[in-house]
């Protein structure tokens, strides 16, 4: 058997005051981890035109200074919707799915 | 500093709404019900004629009116109602979560029979069904009581150690509809004494977001329910403290009960609400004529201040309890039930009787009062409840 670690819970005393909660936010939580197949960036075929960046519904496309950087896969749920939306160069995409190596 | 050259003559209705508008709460929502219907339609009209700056909500119900004060209350407003019987009934479901999300709402609610049969006189059904919803409640003895409180329980609901709504009551038409001359503060002296209301969380503070009314199950609920009892146990202090400093400032102090001619007395009674004031009239006349007779009139019932009673208690032989309300073949009704239960904590007890009266409104009178005493100084009392005034 193996351990299962169980975070302990506050106590009323520690506990803000009433039902109150910070602000939620799936940025401290890694939502991406059950992802079977992930995208992968071919930059040589990657034309910056952040078709991927518009589409991604899980704001997993990391840009810096404008330019698409690659993928943040601590979130990506591995949807696809980048490879379908991507328009490559000259025929040939600039995103392709693989499959999650376990 | 008592100054009484602003007595006015006030019913308690008035006394309430002029309360309200002194404080100049940012929301009242509302909706009318005998006998409270003047509170709100007094300050409504404060509201058209521009004495207030309260944004004033005419809801559909007693459920809206409550819930319209929940959403500007976490929003960070000031928000006040008033409510009466079967309005308060409608209430109760939103009761329990103004409570339970620590909202400082202030209702004025005016005592009064539930139906069936329909009765629109003065008995305190109404708030005792509502005892365990995490209100304070607070009864008032007479309009100068109502006026009083109604100011005092703004500081006492928005203290940081408290956060819990309350209901300041009055006896339906007893007090209500009754003119008497009380004393007001000026304007200026409310609006000092209450300040301006600064919560530490609030759902319009866009700069910091935060969530209310999550849903709490098996694993946090019992924390939070914890915390509201610890809640209602400060405002034990609390409520002393701001009725001191109402006391210090404007010349009438206010506790959690008040006590008349008790320290000697060998037999007592004990009851919320404008008969007191009947009760001390019958004292005055008793004692005339020798008898030891005294009061301890319960101002809050929640939090309920048992350590206070044990000590007010303790020396006296025999102590009738008188209940506005039944508890339909429970031991003894409500009020009965507590004191009686924090009594038991004696080593030597007082003999205790319970009396139920007043239902729908029914008179007491001096008589009646008187023969509860002199039933009491024989000493032949049962554990069975009486019920004072009621044909048979």
């Amino acid at each position: 058997m193996g351990e299962i670690k169980v975070a302990r819970k506050k106590g009323w005393k520690e506990l803000p005051e009433g039902d109150y909660l910070e602000p939620g936010s799936a940025a401290v939580f890694e939502t991406g981890d059950w992802r079977s197949e992930r995208p992968v960036w071919i930059p040589e075929n990657c034309i910056q035109c952040l078709f991927c960046w518009v589409y991604c519904p899980d704001s997993s496309v990391k840009v810096k200074d404008s330019l698409m950087t690659g993928f943040d896969y601590k979130h990506c749920k591995g949807c696809g919707i980048c490879v379908t939306e991507c328009p490559g160069k000259k025929g040939n995409k600039a995103i392709k799915m693989e499959a999650e190596k376990k | 500093m008592s100054d009484k050259k602003n007595l006015k003559a006030k019913t308690g209705n008035e006394a309430m709404a002029e309360a309200m508008r002194q404080i100049n709460p940012d929301v009242v929502a509302a909706y009318p019900i005998t006998p409270a219907t003047e509170i709100v339609q007094i300050f409504s009209q404060f509201v058209a004629d521009g004495l207030v700056a309260t944004e004033f909500v005419a809801v559909e119900s007693e459920h809206s009116a409550l819930s319209a004060c929940i959403g500007a209350s976490a929003a960070g407003a000031r928000a006040m109602t008033g409510t009466s019987s079967q309005g308060l009934a409608l209430m109760y479901e939103m009761m329990y979560i103004a409570a339970g999300l620590r909202l400082p709402i202030v209702m004025a609610e005016v005592n009064r029979a539930l139906s069936a049969p329909i009765n629109i006189h003065g008995d305190q059904s109404d708030t005792m069904c509502a005892r365990d919803s995490g209100f304070l409640q607070i009864y008032c003895e007479n309009s100068q009581e109502a006026y009083d409180s109604m100011i005092q329980a703004v500081r006492i609901c928005e203290h940081p150690e408290v956060l819990l709504p309350a209901t300041v009551s009055t006896d339906g038409f007893i007090i209500s509809h009754c003119l008497e001359a009380i004393e007001m503060l000026k304007d200026e002296q409310v609006k000092e004494f209450v300040g301006t209301y600064k919560p530490k969380h609030w759902l319009l503070d866009v700069d910091h977001p935060f969530t209310l009314g999550a849903i709490d199950l098996q694993d946090y609920y019992f924390e939070h329910k914890r915390q509201e009892i610890e809640a209602m146990r400060k405002a034990t202090k609390v409520v002393k403290e701001i009725g001191q400093e109402f006391g210090r400032k404007f010349g009438r102090s206010y506790d959690m009960l008040e006590t008349y001619k008790l320290e000697d007395a060998e037999a007592a009674i004990v009851v919320l609400g404008s008969t007191a004031g009947t009760v001390k009239v019958v004292i005055d006349e008793m004692r005339k004529q020798g008898k030891k007779v005294g009061l301890l009139k319960l101002r809050v019932f929640r939090p309920f201040p048992f350590e206070d009673i044990r000590e007010a208690l303790k020396n006296i032989k025999i102590v009738g309890v008188m209940d506005r309300h039944d508890g339909y073949n429970a031991y003894v009704p409500p009020v009965c039930s507590e004191v009686r239960s924090c009594l038991y904590e004696l080593d030597k007890r007082p003999k205790i009787a319970s009396y139920v009266y007043g239902l729908g409104g029914r008179d007491i009178t001096l008589e009646m009062i008187t023969g509860i005493y002199n039933e009491l100084l024989s000493g032949k009392i049962s554990a069975e409840v009486k019920y004072s005034g009621v044909r048979e």
